[in-house]
C-alpha cells in the first residue's frame, strides 16, 4: 500500500517538475504506438471491409484466422521480427532492429488482426445495412469500401483505439526487437519492466500510473474530437 | 448523343429461388415505357421479390431478365425506393447526394442539386439533420429524393407507403405523380387498393410467385379475370 501511495506522489511529481527522462520516454512511447496504430490501420482497417464485402473461397476460414492470430503472443512476435531484422536474418541489411523502427513492426505484426477483425464485424452489420442501397445506385467495389469505411467510422475509430490500448501497454515484443537502450529503444513499459527488475518498485509504480493516465487521456481526447458520443444520432 | 431507349424490359420465364425454394416464377412479362404499373397481391406473393428481380438486387435462378441496353447501362438508369428506407449515416443533404458523388458528379454541384431535391420534396428545412433523426415519413420522402435525384428512366417502389399516416401518403403521392408527369417509368408493389386505384395506369396481380393477371387499371378494377383476383378483390383471405 505504502509503495502504491509512494508511486502516485512520485507519478505526480515527475510530471509537475516535466522531468526530461519522463518527457521523453512518453513521447518515444507515443512515437511507437502512433506509428504502429496509423499502419496497422492503413492495413488493418480495409481488409476488415474488403472482408465483409467479398464472397471467396475460404473466407471463414481467413476470417477465423485473423480472429485467431488477435491472440498472437507478443514475445513470439519479438521473437520472430528479431531473427528477421537480426545481422544473420533476410531483412538484417536495413539495420533496423533495436531502433523504434523495429518495435513499430512488432507492434503492428500484433495489434494489425485486433484492428482489422474489430473492423470486420463493424462494417459487416454496416453491410448488411447498406447492402441493397449501394447495388442499388451502382456502385463499384471500391465506392462500396470507401462507402462503408466513411460511413463507418465512429465504429472503426473504436477499432484503431482498441490496437492503440492493446499496443501502448506491450512489452514483450519491443523488448526483444528494441533491447530497451536509455535514451534510444526505452519506451513506459520497459522502463517499468527495468525499474520492477531492479526492486525500485515507487519509480515503475509512477511510470505505470503515467502510462495509464497517457492512455486515459489518449482515448478521452479522441472520443472528445470525434463527437463518438453522438453517433447514435448517426 | 441520343441514349439508347431502355425499354421494353422483358421477364422470360424468369425465376428466383432461395435455399431451394421458389419464391417468384416463372414470370413472362413485358414492361413498357409510359406509365405506372402497380404490383398487388396478398403478402408473401412475391410482390417485393419480383421488383427486386426487375432492377437487378435478385438474380434469376433460371429464365432472363432483359432490358433493351446492356445490364450495367439499365442499372445506371433505375432507381429504387425500399419499403423501409436504408439510412445512410449522413445528413439528409449528403443522403440525396450521394448517387450523384458515386456517378462522378463534383461534390459541389451533387450537394446543389441535393438541395433542390430536398426542397422538392420539403424537406429543405431538414437538409443539415442526421437522416436517422428523421420522422417515417420524412425518410420516404428523402428516399424517394435520392432515387430520383438521377432522373431515372424507371423507378421501382416497394410499398413506399406501408406504415405512414393518411398526409405523409398524400405527400409522396404528389411526389410520385410529379414523377410521372416528368415520364419516370414506375412499378410500384402496394397493399392499398386505393392507392394502386389512385396511381395505377396498369396492374399486376401476382399470387403464390406468378403473375395470374396483367391488364389496365380500369378493367382490372371493374372486371378481374381470374377467380384469384376476384377473391382478392373482394377482401377474400387468399392462402
Amino acid at each position: 500500500m505504502n509503495d502504491i501511495l509512494q508511486g502516485l506522489i512520485s507519478a505526480g511529481w515527475l510530471i509537475i517538475t516535466f522531468d526530461p527522462d519522463l518527457i521523453e520516454i512518453v513521447l518515444r512511447s507515443l512515437q511507437v504506438t502512433v506509428g504502429a496504430v496509423v499502419v496497422s490501420s492503413v492495413i488493418g482497417l480495409p481488409l476488415g471491409a474488403w472482408l465483409a464485402v467479398n464472397r471467396f473461397r475460404f473466407r471463414r476460414f481467413v476470417i477465423a484466422l485473423m480472429n485467431a492470430l488477435m491472440g498472437l503472443p507478443p514475445v513470439v512476435v519479438g521473437l520472430i521480427v528479431y531473427l528477421f531484422l537480426s545481422r544473420s536474418g533476410p531483412l538484417g541489411v536495413l539495420n533496423l532492429l533495436f531502433t523504434p523502427s523495429a518495435m513499430v513492426i512488432a507492434q503492428t505484426i500484433i495489434i494489425t488482426p485486433l484492428i482489422a477483425s474489430i473492423a470486420h464485424q463493424a462494417i459487416r452489420e454496416l453491410w448488411a445495412e447498406y447492402h441493397d442501397l449501394l447495388i442499388s445506385v451502382s456502385t463499384s467495389h471500391r465506392q462500396r469500401i470507401c462507402t462503408l469505411l466513411w460511413d463507418g467510422r465512429r465504429a472503426l475509430l473504436t477499432a484503431s483505439l482498441a490496437g492503440f490500448g492493446r499496443a501502448i501497454g506491450e512489452v514483450g515484443a519491443i523488448l526483444i526487437v528494441g533491447g530497451n537502450i536509455d535514451h534510444v529503444t526505452r519506451v513506459l513499459t520497459t522502463a517499468i519492466a527495468l525499474e520492477t527488475s531492479k526492486g525500485n518498485f515507487s519509480l515503475a509504480l509512477a511510470l505505470g500510473f503515467v502510462l495509464i493516465a497517457l492512455a486515459i487521456l489518449i482515448n478521452a481526447t479522441v472520443h472528445s474530437l470525434s463527437q463518438t458520443e453522438r453517433s447514435g444520432r448517426w | 448523343m441520343v441514349e439508347t431507349a431502355l425499354f421494353p424490359l422483358t421477364l422470360s420465364e424468369a425465376t428466383v429461388r432461395k435455399s431451394g425454394v421458389t419464391l417468384v416464377g416463372p414470370v413472362d412479362l413485358e414492361i413498357g415505357p409510359i406509365g405506372t404499373t402497380v404490383v398487388i397481391g396478398p403478402n408473401g406473393a412475391g410482390k417485393s421479390t419480383l421488383l427486386r428481380l426487375m432492377h437487378g438486387l435478385d438474380r434469376a435462378a433460371k429464365g432472363r431478365v432483359d432490358w433493351n441496353v446492356p445490364m450495367k447501362d439499365a442499372q445506371n438508369r433505375q432507381g429504387f425506393v425500399f419499403q423501409t428506407p436504408i439510412l445512410m449515416r449522413r445528413s439528409v443533404v449528403d443522403c440525396i447526394a450521394y448517387p450523384l458523388l458515386v456517378h462522378g458528379v463534383s461534390r459541389k454541384d451533387a450537394h446543389a442539386q441535393a438541395l433542390d431535391w430536398a426542397d422538392r420534396v420539403g424537406l429543405a428545412d431538414h437538409a443539415a439533420r442526421p437522416a436517422r433523426t428523421l420522422s417515417g415519413g420524412e425518410r420516404q420522402k428523402m428516399a424517394l429524393a435520392r432515387a430520383l435525384i438521377r432522373n431515372p428512366d424507371i423507378l421501382f417502389l416497394d410499398e413506399p407507403c406501408a406504415s405512414l399516416d393518411g398526409s405523409a401518403t398524400r405527400e409522396i403521392e404528389g411526389i410520385l405523380k410529379s414523377a410521372r408527369t416528368a415520364n419516370t417509368r414506375m412499378v410500384m408493389a402496394t397493399h392499398d387498393m386505393g392507392q394502386a386505384k389512385r396511381l395505377a395506369d396498369d396492374v399486376l396481380f401476382i399470387y403464390r410467385g406468378n403473375v395470374h393477371e396483367h391488364s389496365t387499371a380500369e378493367a382490372f378494377f371493374k372486371a378481374p379475370q381470374t377467380p384469384e383476383a376476384q377473391a382478392f378483390l373482394r377482401g377474400d383471405i387468399l392462402e
